[in-house]
């Protein structure tokens, strides 16, 4: 103990003693203790930590609770009969209650022939590999890898045969029940095989005024040719901490859309870490926050272009209300060998009260010269020309400003392409959209 | 000698770097010892003269900064700098009592004019006619306002040599003079606004020359002036392994304009020399002030042996009502540039305008933007930056746009272009950009491109030369720039483009 101890704040006293009382006869222990002496060593996040400048975790996360009891089946049912969010998409379903795969819940059918599925549960049962069998991400940069690693309980280890043509869109869906605060760590690894097609939905949700913690990691590995819808819809309870972090890595001419909806959480964090490790490949990645009361909503992107000929088009927008705050930082990252890359990123906020706050950090970081890279960043509120244009025409002010937010957020959302999907996320931002009239005419 | 420093100059020519302000002045200087202590702030004081007040305000930033550390998060590298091996002071010999261009020594007269300065002809030419027509201000002097009359402070090494102008200054009661002359004559001005802008523990680099500066630039514009002329200081670094920190502090009183012009350089060294200037501005109601840089210290050879680490605190204070600061930067040399010149928009109305070219080649590194921070209601601030990098050289933009809860109707607009010319060089983008208020707009937009082929076609197709053609298409990049530049100084810079990518073809 060379090191001067930091004094640790009360939440990660609480993890530590939570990491303490894990099962001393896990076959992944070791795994476990190096991940979880890597978060320690910086402890949580603050704004002094310049990935985390926004979102000071150390300051938003007091509690910590313990890893989540699993839900009994009734619970687990009811809780699912909540996260609804694609109900109106053809859909096949791998269900994660408390972290736990619920076999009984999910359902395969239609895509079974196409899929290789285990959950990760089993793998871990039999030691560590799997666990960096995609990652290569060190813990020690990421606080979120870190305590995933440390805490992680199952996941779906899924792959989509080379050349398969999914029928039916996949959802892994992530539900909290219970009422007892708790968290809930899950590791996803996702391999789409050669020339694959596929839909996937990630789905979080749980009950409002429970303080539980979702702590999700998702490894995407995307086969050369193959072309692949993801999106996160995250609709977490009032009270809870989501951390999230999608890590894309996508080989030769692969097609990656990835898209996260974020309307949840007291605290969310959704982070992207998408790499090209193929030429000519493409991501188009995008994604609204719709906050309100005091919510902090935290989308963090980082696209890695390594290889030549790659194309990465970034959409985000946020609606923020109340004393909500959003927060958006893209990094674009050109490596010297990345010529030719085409790489735009753009991010728009609207701030619909006086409380509400935004912040956004787009960067670009560029050693390559034969590109075409730009970004864009607008923040303000509903334009007053738009406005009165409507109310000219005889529609209140209300209904102008709900059909202007809707309109805004609406362009990021039809990008997505698939008719069902698009018209499920809309129907979400309406249903959010109306309530947040009633709090801004009330 | 002269013989032998022009063989110098033409072997220095034939340089890839082509720094053309490389010379060296052989001048016998007073130096302090080398080492940073407490006897060392006392010492610089007591050159200076100052009062005691003065003194215990320097030591005090001193004991601060011995209890900071250096930032980090600028992309920036450089090994680490021994502060107990530079001297915090140098003065040429000649230098006492009361100075007039007679006394100052010839050798620092000659260094001035080689570097296109000549302090002596322009005060005898202009100031000399108007004393005898007697017309100071109102006659010609308003007419020739901004056709090449320029107020020069030059400062050599630690201390200022000469200020030109002062009398005609006098008389429309603006004060330009060292700020060492400031704090022994009008400490009650000094004394108000020293510190007010940049706080002394604002950062390292500022802390240390809160506690060590030598000498810099003072102007007082006073109610309701304009100011006759365009005023200056010209900075030179002579003396080896010297530091150089200067402060330089203008206000602009109510209803005032001042335009300011900054110019620098440095002989060429093995080594690495160190530049932590402060410059603090402050703008009362309707007060504007207009301050130009062209940054030119050494930059270090093409491997990135020797150059100038500049690393600089420069932020003004839009204090008063609808009152404006402008900044505008051509940033070719060094070889480290840390540098985020500021507005902090605290009266309502105000307005901050940020306009930048930097320039890196060899093995460069610039980092530097600009903070426009909105307080005030209906301020606006706008942001022209254009990088510009080239051989194995980094080159980033950094800049922070905020509003505060209060900053109603505030207003910014950023563009920041990149150009890549090589594919050693890194171009880097990092915007802030946050808003408490809702009525606040922000947009901000950036690109990063290389030279189109299309472009070079057409120019060599015209019998242009490779590096003409990208000195013509660099110029046009930054030409929304160059337009904000005084006149004087327009020239000047699309010269020195041409020179700083000298080397970058081909």
């Amino acid at each position: 103990m060379a090191e001067p101890t930091r004094i640790r704040t009360k939440a990660e006293e609480a993890l530590a003693n939570h990491f303490a009382a894990l099962d001393g006869d896990d076959p992944i222990r070791e795994i476990r203790a190096t991940a979880f002496d890597a978060f320690l060593s910086k402890g949580l996040p603050h704004r002094r930590i310049e990935d985390w400048k926004y979102t000071d975790l150390r300051n938003l996360m007091r509690e910590a609770p313990g890893p989540a009891v699993p839900a009994g089946i009734d619970d687990a049912r009811a809780a699912l009969a909540g996260a609804d969010v694609f109900d109106g998409v053809d859909r096949a379903r791998l269900v994660f209650v408390n972290g736990v795969f619920m076999p009984s819940l999910s359902d395969m059918a239609g895509v079974a022939g196409d899929i290789e599925f285990a959950s990760l549960n089993a793998f871990l049962a039999r030691g560590g590999a799997v666990l960096d069998r995609f990652a290569g991400t060190d813990p020690g940069e990421s606080p979120i890898l870190a305590l995933n690693s440390a805490f992680v309980r199952d996941g779906a280890i899924l792959r989509v045969k080379d050349g398969a043509k999914l029928s039916r869109a996949v959802e892994i869906a992530n539900v909290f029940a219970g009422g007892k605060p708790g968290l809930q760590t899950m590791r996803h690894q996702v391999r789409i095989g050669r020339g694959a097609e596929a839909t996937i939905l990630e789905t979080f949700s749980g009950p409002d005024g429970v303080a539980y913690q979702t702590n999700a990691v998702t490894e995407v590995q995307v086969d050369a040719d193959a072309r692949v819808r993801w999106v996160v819809a995250q609709e977490e309870g009032a009270e809870a901490i989501h951390l999230h972090m999608l890590i894309p890595r996508i080989a030769d001419r692969a097609v990656f859309d990835p898209f996260n909806f974020a309307t949840g959480a007291r605290v969310a964090r959704a982070e992207i870490r998408l790499a090209f490790e193929g030429e000519a490949a493409s991501a188009g990645i995008r994604g609204i926050a719709v906050a309100r009361g005091r919510q902090h909503l935290d989308a963090t992107l980082i696209v890695d272009h390594a290889l030549p000929n790659c194309t990465s088009k970034e959409l985000f927008k946020a609606a923020i209300g109340g004393e909500a705050k959003g927060v958006f930082q893209g990094k674009i990252i050109v490596r010297p060998d990345a010529q030719k890359t085409d790489g735009q990123m753009m991010s728009q906020a609207l701030l619909l009260s006086d409380g509400a706050e935004f912040s956004n950090k787009p960067e670009l970081e560029i050693f390559a010269d034969d590109v075409i890279c730009g970004h864009g960043a607008t923040c303000g509120q509903i334009d007053e020309d738009m406005l009165f244009f409507l109310r000219s025409r005889g529609i209140d002010k209300s209904e102008a400003e709900r059909l202007l937010i809707q309109a805004f957020l609406a362009e990021a959302i039809e990008e997505i392409g698939e008719e069902a999907v698009v018209s499920a996320l809309e129907a979400r931002t309406r249903h959010w959209l109306g309530a947040e009239q009633e709090v801004l005419s009330a | 000698m002269p013989a032998v420093q022009e063989t110098i100059e033409q072997v220095r020519a034939l340089d890839v770097d082509k720094y053309k302000y490389g010379f060296e002045t052989q001048i016998e200087s007073d130096l302090a010892p080398k080492g940073l202590n407490e006897e060392t702030v006392r010492l610089i004081s007591a050159k200076k003269g100052e009062p005691e007040w003065m003194t215990d305000w320097r030591l005090e930033a001193f004991r601060r900064w011995q209890t900071m550390s250096e930032p980090q998060w600028a992309r920036v590298h450089y090994p680490k700098i021994d502060y107990q091996e530079l001297h915090y002071y140098a003065a040429p010999k000649s230098m006492s009592g009361p100075r007039s261009l007679d006394e100052v020594d010839p050798e620092i007269l000659a260094t001035y004019e080689k570097l296109g300065i000549p302090l002596k002809e322009q005060e005898i030419l202009a100031g000399v006619r108007n004393a005898e027509t007697g017309d100071g201000l109102d006659g010609e002097g308003g007419g020739e306002y901004g056709s090449g009359r320029v107020a020069v402070d030059a400062v050599f090494d630690s201390v200022s040599v000469v200020t030109t102008f002062k009398k005609e200054l006098a008389k429309a009661g603006v004060i330009f003079m060292p700020i060492s002359e400031a704090i022994r004559e009008h400490p009650e001005l000094v004394r108000k606004y020293l510190g007010s802008v940049v706080p002394v523990s604002d950062n390292f680099f500022a802390t240390l020359n809160s506690a060590v500066f030598s000498d810099g630039s003072f102007v007082y514009i006073p109610k309701g002036v304009r100011c006759p002329m365009e005023l200056s200081t010209y900075f030179r670094i002579n003396e080896r392994k010297t530091g150089q920190f200067e402060r330089t502090l203008i206000i602009a009183d109510e209803g005032s304009y001042v335009s300011y012009l900054e110019g620098c350089t440095a002989p060429v060294r093995d080594e690495h020399q160190l530049h932590a200037a402060v410059v603090e501005l402050v703008a009362l109601d309707d007060a504007e002030i207009k301050y130009s840089t062209v940054q030119n210290w050494y930059p270090g050879d093409a491997e990135g042996r020797g150059g100038v680490y500049n690393f600089v605190t420069k932020r003004g204070d839009c204090r008063g009502r609808n009152a404006k600061i402008s900044w505008t930067q051509v940033e070719t040399g060094s070889a480290i540039t840390w540098k985020y010149p500021s507005c902090i928009l605290r009266g309502d109305g105000s307005r901050g305008e940020f306009y930048s070219i930097a320039i890196s080649n060899g093995r460069q590194q610039v980092d530097s933007g600009t903070k426009m921070i909105h307080l005030g209601k209906n301020t606006s601030s706008r942001i022209i930056s254009k990088g510009i990098a080239a051989g194995r050289s980094d080159n980033t933009y950094r800049g922070l746009v905020s509003a505060h809860r209060k900053a109603s109707n505030a207003r910014n607009f950023t563009q920041c272009d990149s150009l890549l010319i090589g594919d050693k060089c890194g171009a880097h983008t990092v915007p802030y950009i946050e808003s408490k208020n809702a009525s606040a707009v922000f947009e901000h937009e950036a690109t990063t491109s290389k030279i189109s082929d299309d472009q070079m076609f057409y120019c060599l197709q015209r019998g242009m030369s490779e590096e003409e053609a990208v000195a013509l298409i660099v110029n046009g990049f930054v030409r929304d720039v160059l337009q904000q530049l005084p006149m004087e100084f327009m020239a000047e810079t699309q010269k020195l483009i041409g020179i700083s990518l000298e080397g970058s073809v081909g």
